[in-house]
């Protein structure tokens, strides 16, 4: 037998007989399981998710399900290919032991794998204060439950509902709460809305949009505490900078965590950023040697990009999940040298105010904006990021159909500023900065140390929690 | 039925909308919204909106009938 | 005499009703300087790169070149670069689509039926009919009146203007025989009658508002105010000729392309529910504008290894792109299941076929009844014969041998 045959009869056979287990049963785990089945693998497949719903779209419930046109539990995921797996759901992981081989489940159960795809996304950060976290009125948004309940509490008409957080998905309940004639105001610590995504200078742009839309916008405050009534409902928010705002429904849309906690003690690179892996999706041990039996998709990896540098980058993206997933299935039943890579341009929507926001590349990857097509003032236009004389990204604010333009300028490293169009120039475009936020730093990164002297016994280690 | 539309494909062409206007909405130039669980009497519009989708960005349920198999 | 290029070949009459060899050889170079200095771009990856490049006009009035001829269209939505289209277009829409008009096409759809099946009803007894003159041409013409608001009569009026115009206008080695030189000459009277025609309409209903949607472009006051008074015919025309041509040709392609597989015929009779995804396959394999003419490039552009010099003339080639093997397995042959036929046969970018949804929902009713109601329909002659555009390309009669008209 030549060495080639020899290693296609070990890929059949483990089509055939291994085990694999995806842990998170949402959009990536779905759709890797689809291409696990339509790469002939056949052997026993097992999906395990904390939530009791088999997997869900998510997008929508920032829109149609709060607006109340479509129920909450009418956004389950239309399948690809039957998947004949087993179902685990409403259990969550809670742990990964790598040495015997086996996702440890919250009712004590062991399921063993021979190849393990982690795609166990991000969960909504919850309000800081447990006290008032727990008061009656007080929301956040990630799951089809949350979107439910928030629902109902807003056809219940409330007198002012108060959003803290002002990224996509606070923006866009904020449109909702409009489109629905509900008082809004809207406290973002930042100075704009959707800064952190796009920066400063459209930040300014979204913030005039809420505003024309009635928001009460207030940028630069933080929310210090909530007071809730006698019978435990939230009333009122105290703002730093000491005034108050009346409200009886109150979301916390302060971004996304990592959902990594299972794996402490697995031994991966994992921690406040998210799984780390190989473009490939093969997840990275803390020494940052890759493994060969644990993957990583969707929101929860964190990979480097050929078009940034290397660098790692977790992108919490629709399409992330899905080609993410897709690839990560493909090299779960492959071999070198039919390892697919994950090369995804990123690129986002979303929709709030009648604006369709829709953006290619990686935004704050750059550190100048310029405006290339259309009238800000209009709120159609198109603008461009770009760091170091190379284009790195791209948005556009109901201008969607010249996006895959500029996505293949990024795609060839185009020039910063790109050629300007042959018609419909703005009336400025001149670069400038575009304004992105220094990153904050995460309070809750794990250290890592190296121990060892001898070559052979240098491994990097958590320093213990204390 | 189920249905899920690749927003980033989606131009906002609205060619579903013309054809499902009770399933797909646009509001703006170009921000689509739709009910990604249809009812059934609405398959053979919806059908057309696929189809008619000049991105091909919408993705109808390929299991439509058969057993899903989720079990809990 | 120099060797004629394998688009200037495509482009001759005589190969109207098969442009596709030649199709075959233009693609060897996507992008194909030709010798009078306009580029054709023939490949699907690169047509849809132009139909999205910032640095590509639709505005013949931005080339260098100074003796144009003169543009029919001129101002309309299909000729002008945004903003102005961007404004125009979202102006005609409010009357038309989503988000102010969702269901108006949806509406039409039971007077599309009632017609088709008046159309099939006055086949009954005969033996041979004309799928053009008899059923591919009244059903849109007919529509197309109702949705703008053209009195029924003026269907035989702005037929023989148009078909005047469209014999006129040649692109290829033929433009200049003699026989196509009177027909040239023929198209201005036949242009000046046609906007005349519209102008006196639009002006009627200006005066006297009435259903459909010329009445509504010139009395409304939306956000954005009236189309401009000196483009408002030229998009009316456009929505008139272009909201009926296409479908026309579409119509009786889809009956050839049937015809010509019957495996294809046989699927869709047994399986109605496939002539949605089958129209789009029609289209993809014989699209209704082969190619378009007005865009040029406003800046050099690199592309497919060549470099379109500033100015240079453009032709979009729809009919070659969706032919094109490298994005279409077995782009020869129809395959009324294609996954992801993202075909262009509508063009793709801002100037998406305004008509589309349409057109569509037409076609669709008009193949479906066709397959129902018409009993053993065999070709008289393939290939039928050929109008002489090149852009709207469609046979001008096809001719059918039939056992009789079902219930």
């Amino acid at each position: 037998m030549t060495v080639p045959a020899m290693v296609a009869e070990v890929v059949r056979k483990f089509r055939a007989n291994a085990r694999i287990v995806i842990v998170g049963a949402s959009l990536a785990g779905l759709r890797a399981a689809e291409t696990l089945r339509e790469e002939g693998f056949s052997g026993p497949l097992t999906i395990i998710g904390d939530e009791p719903h088999e997997p869900y779209d998510r997008p929508p419930l920032s829109k149609q399900v709060l607006k109340g046109w479509v129920p909450a539990d009418h956004t389950k995921l239309p399948r690809l290919r039957e998947v004949d797996a087993q179902w685990r759901l409403g259990v969550a992981a809670t742990g990964l032991d790598r040495a015997t081989k086996q996702v440890r489940l919250e009712d004590g159960e062991q399921v063993p794998y021979d190849r393990v795809l982690i795609a166990t996304g991000t969960r909504a950060r919850q309000w800081p204060n447990p006290a008032e976290a727990a008061l009656e009125g007080v929301y956040t948004l990630r799951s089809r439950d949350d979107a439910a309940r928030l629902q109902q509490a807003l056809a219940a008409r409330p007198s002012r509902v108060l959003i803290i957080g002002a990224g996509f998905i606070g923006s866009e309940m904020a449109s909702v709460c409009r489109e629905l004639d509900l008082p809004v105001t809207v406290a973002e610590r930042g100075s704009a809305p959707l800064v952190g995504a796009l920066g400063g200078v459209i930040g300014e742009i979204a913030a005039e949009m809420q505003r024309d839309h009635g928001v009460d916008l207030r940028c630069g405050v933080g929310v210090s505490s909530l007071e809730g009534d006698a019978d435990g409902h939230v009333r009122r928010a105290r703002f730093s900078d000491g005034t108050t705002v009346e409200a009886d429904v109150v979301v916390a849309s302060l971004g996304s965590i990592r959902n990594v906690e299972w794996l402490e003690g697995s031994g991966l690179a994992s921690g406040f950023w998210g799984v780390g892996c190989d473009a490939g999706g093969r997840a990275f041990d803390i020494n940052g040697v890759v493994t060969d039996s644990v993957y990583v998709a969707g929101d929860v990896a964190r990979a480097p990009h050929v078009l940034y540098e290397y660098q790692f980058l977790a992108m919490e993206h629709w399409d992330n999940a899905v080609l993410g997933a897709q690839a990560a299935a493909h090299n779960m039943v492959n071999l070198e040298p039919h390892y697919r890579p994950h090369l995804l341009l990123p690129g986002f929507w979303s929709g709030q105010f009648g604006v369709n926001i829709k953006s290619v590349g990686v935004p704050s990857f750059g550190d100048e904006i310029v405006f290339t097509q259309g009238s800000v003032e209009e709120r159609r236009f198109a603008a461009a990021y770009g760091r170091r004389g190379r284009i790195v990204a791209a948005v556009t604010f109901n201008h969607g159909k010249w996006l895959e333009y500029y996505g293949q300028l990024i795609e060839e490293s185009g020039p910063f500023p790109p050629p300007p169009p042959g018609w419909d120039r703005p009336d400025d475009t001149k670069p400038i900065p575009a304004q992105f936020p220094e990153l904050g730093v995460p309070t809750a990164i794990p250290e890592v140390v190296l121990t060892g002297h001898d070559p052979s016994e240098r491994k990097a280690v958590f320093r213990p929690r204390r | 039925m189920r249905i899920v539309v690749d927003l980033n494909r989606c131009q906002g062409y609205a060619q579903c909308v013309f054809l499902a206007h009770e399933v797909f909405r646009l509001s703006g130039d170009e921000t689509l919204t739709y009910e990604p669980n249809p009812d059934d009497e609405q398959r053979l519009r919806v059908q057309r909106a696929a189809a008619a989708c000049p991105v091909q960005a919408i993705v109808i349920d390929r299991l439509e009938g058969a057993e899903r198999s989720v079990t809990p | 005499m120099a060797e004629e290029t394998p688009w200037q070949q495509s482009l001759r009459y005589a190969n109207r009703a098969n442009p596709y060899p030649f199709y075959e050889e233009l693609r060897k170079t996507p992008v194909a300087r030709q010798p009078d200095g306009s580029y054709v771009v023939s490949t699907y990856r690169e047509v849809v790169q132009l139909l999205h490049d910032l640095r590509v006009t639709s505005d013949p009035r931005k080339r260098p070149e100074p003796d144009q001829p003169d543009n029919p269209l001129e101002g309309s939505i299909i000729t002008v670069d945004p903003p102005q289209h961007d404004v125009d277009r979202r102006r005609m829409t409010r009357h038309f689509g989503p988000p102010e008009c969702p269901h108006m096409v949806a509406d039409f759809e039971p007077e599309i039926r009632r017609l088709t099946a008046e159309l099939l009803d006055q086949m009954e007894g005969k033996t041979r009919i004309d799928l053009v003159d008899e059923f591919a041409f009244p059903l849109p013409a007919t529509m197309i009146c109702k949705v703008l608001g053209v009195p029924l009569e003026a269907i035989p009026l702005f037929h023989d203007w148009i078909e005047t115009a469209l014999d006129g206008i040649d692109f290829g080695p033929e433009a200049n025989d003699p026989e196509q030189q009177r027909r040239a000459q023929r198209v201005p009277d036949a242009v000046t009658g046609i906007r005349q025609f519209l102008a006196d309409l639009l002006h009627q209903y200006a005066e006297q508002p009435g259903p459909g949607m010329y009445s509504a472009m010139v009395n409304d006051d939306g956000p954005e105010g009236r189309l401009p008074q000196d483009v408002i015919i030229s998009d009316a025309l456009l929505l008139l000729f272009a909201g009926h041509e296409t479908s026309v040709n579409l119509i009786a392609h889809s009956v050839l392309t049937m015809l010509r597989h019957p495996h294809v015929h046989e699927q869709l009779r047994h399986q109605p529910e496939l002539l949605v995804p089958g129209i789009e396959e029609f289209l993809r394999l014989e699209s209704s504008v082969q190619i378009w003419h007005t865009r040029a490039a406003l800046e050099d552009i690199d592309i497919a290894g060549t470099t379109i010099p500033k100015g240079a003339p453009l032709f979009i080639a729809y009919g070659s792109a969706n032919r094109d093997p490298e994005r279409f397995e077995n782009p020869d042959e129809p395959h009324i299941e294609r996954p992801d036929n993202q075909h262009v046969g509508f063009s793709q970018g801002i100037h998406y076929c305004f008509g589309a949804p349409l057109a569509r929902l037409e076609v669709q009713i008009a193949l479906g009844e066709f397959l129902r109601r018409v009993e053993n329909p065999r070709l008289v002659e393939d290939p039928p014969p050929y109008r002489r555009n090149q852009i709207f390309r469609g046979p001008r009669h096809v001719l059918l041998d039939i056992d009789g008209i079902r219930d």
